[in-house]
């Protein structure tokens, strides 16, 4: 469970550490929506560029962000192989039988492995250096529009902080599960397809029990404090906007233009 | 037969090689003999759990050994064939509760043994003999382990162990949270399986009555490193420095320090009710005979 470094929060007082949560996540979602209009050698540069620059601008070696592509290596291998197979069209340089290694194939196969990869770094970067309860904080900020139209933004908040901050906690909660299950004698991840499922039972039961009991305690604590859903309600962290997240969104707005710029009118 | 448990130069890093890597246990020597009560104390995050769970290979050393019966564990060790250690070595972790799953409680006390090869007519039969020594009521036994009450999902849970027949008891905070009645029940049971299964003790705990009434060797665990080993009553015959690490003193040794400030004497500081009562009988009738 400790391995698992896709969604960890890591401190720090980086330039993007101090972006405001709002900031991020505009960034991030503009960033992967133009990933999508990225077609040829130059656009890619620039987003590659601007996305190693926010590496360096968060502070987190590189290495680290390697680390947390590596849980999702076979899923990538795998899109790979699907499109070098599958697209067809252009140069064949292989083939055999239905299986065909061609120009487009190859050219599809790289484009999607680098779109993966980019859009996985940039949320990493979002999620590496922003508290989760910051992106909660930025998300109800961000639909706070929706208000208006009655729909549940403070519930909405209130729900995903929960969920976010419970996270860890399960984690934790499901290792120690699995010491003691594999101390009286549980092979995780030994035998067949149908032995391992056999073996998530044992996990899981223990998990839900508890995670149902830990929510009615919540909000009887909750409750016992006095909390009130719905409007009305002010916040101990005020997301506060500053130059620094108004220069972040010039520089992302000017490059991504660039690559939007670049695929229609070059 | 018996099983030995050593440690040689024992490190261990959580998270090693991120940025989140912490040095939970740092060159632990420690020896735990067949037989023996071995009590572990020390703050909350000294490295207790972790060292625990080194016992039955659940974690194992960044560096150095522990060496468990006639295997070798290091960094090195694989994954596999580590599964017999577990049943030489069962451990009960914090509220075991939470490690309850099956649909009745004989079931779940019957798991461990299924998967180290016992048939479920012979693994039936040992948990029901397990449930009777933690003193759980035979009625109870076909409930779902989520209808008891506390203290009997702790005891089923400690069943649940048992029943693997392990040589190695390891005992993390077993009393945590139960009433003092619930208290001395577990505490008596442990040590009745002592003497009567001649089970190796581990326990981990913060109640030092229960060190002093029934370990015969303390570990004092603080930031990672062991920092004191020894009898009950080497550990217990430094109150200051006990102190100073935020550790308690059994009541009784408590009291006759108190004593000692308004004028008793101790030959031995006592450990127990027993020995403070046994040598301050003699001293009140003397001071009554005085004042006569």
């Amino acid at each position: 469970m400790n391995k698992v470094m896709f969604g960890r929060f890591i401190p720090g007082h980086s330039w993007v550490h101090r972006l405001d949560p709002r900031a991020k996540l505009v960034l991030s979602f503009l960033y992967i929506a133009v990933v999508f209009f990225a077609n040829n050698f130059w656009t890619y540069l620039i987003m590659t560029v601007l996305l190693l620059a926010s590496v360096a601008a968060s502070a987190i070696p590189l290495r680290v962000y390697i680390r947390g592509l590596m849980p999702l290596f076979w899923l990538m291998i795998f899109t790979v192989l699907i499109q070098v197979f599958f697209g067809a069209g252009g140069h064949v340089y292989w083939q055999w039988g239905w299986l065909v290694v061609s120009q487009d194939g190859l050219n599809s196969a790289g484009l999607i492995l680098m779109r993966f990869v980019l859009i996985i770094l940039i949320s990493t970067i979002l999620t590496f250096t922003t508290e989760p309860l910051e992106i909660a904080d930025g998300i109800e900020s961000l639909l706070s529009p929706l208000r208006k139209f009655h729909f549940p933004v403070a519930t909405l908040a209130l729900m995903l902080s929960l969920a976010l901050r419970f996270v860890p906690t399960l984690m934790d909660e499901a290792e120690k599960i699995m010491n003691a299950q594999r101390s009286r004698g549980v092979d995780f991840g030994a035998g067949g397809l149908r032995q391992r499922i056999k073996t998530i039972v044992p996990i899981l039961i223990p998990l839900f029990v508890n995670a149902f009991n830990r929510a009615i305690e919540i909000s009887t604590a909750m409750e016992a404090r006095g909390y009130q859903d719905g409007e009305g309600r002010t916040k101990y962290r005020q997301l506060k906007w500053h130059r620094l997240d108004t220069v972040s969104l010039v520089i992302y707005v000017v490059s991504l233009s660039a690559v939007i710029g670049l695929r229609y009118f070059s | 037969m018996a099983t030995d448990i050593t440690f040689e130069q024992v490190n261990y890093w959580y998270q090693a090689g991120t940025p989140f890597a912490v040095q939970a246990l740092k060159n632990i020597d420690l020896q735990i003999t067949p037989g023996s009560f071995t009590a572990v104390i020390g703050q909350t995050g000294s490295g207790k759990s972790t060292l625990i769970q080194h016992l039955n290979a659940l974690l194992k050393p960044s560096s150095g050994t522990v060496k468990i019966g006639d295997r070798i564990i290091n960094s090195e060790t694989k994954n596999k064939r580590l599964k017999p250690l577990r049943k030489k070595v069962g451990i009960v972790f914090q509220f075991p509760e939470n490690q309850l799953f099956e649909e009745t409680v004989i079931k779940d006390i019957a798991f461990g043994p299924q998967n180290f090869g016992v048939s479920e007519a012979d693994a039936l039969v040992l948990a029901k003999r397990m449930a009777g020594e933690v003193g759980l009521d035979e009625a109870l036994l076909k409930r779902s382990p989520f209808d008891l009450s506390g203290g009997q999902m702790r005891r089923a849970a400690i069943a649940g162990v048992l029943a693997l027949e392990p040589e190695v008891l390891v005992l993390d905070e077993p009393t945590a949270g139960l009433d003092p009645r619930g208290r001395l029940e577990i505490m008596q049971l442990v040590t009745r399986l002592r003497q009567e299964q001649n089970l190796t003790i581990v326990l981990i705990t913060h109640q030092m009555d229960d060190v002093a009434n029934y370990a015969n060797q303390v570990v004092v665990m603080g930031h990672g490193e062991l920092i004191k080993q020894g009898t009950p009553r080497e550990i217990f015959s430094d109150p200051k420095w006990l102190e100073n690490h935020q550790l308690g003193l059994p009541s009784a040794t408590k009291m006759a320090y108190e004593l000692q400030q308004s004028g008793f004497s101790f030959k031995t500081m006592p450990l127990t009710v027993e020995e403070l009562a046994d040598q301050l009988t003699p001293q009140l009738s003397e001071g009554a005979i005085s004042h006569e």
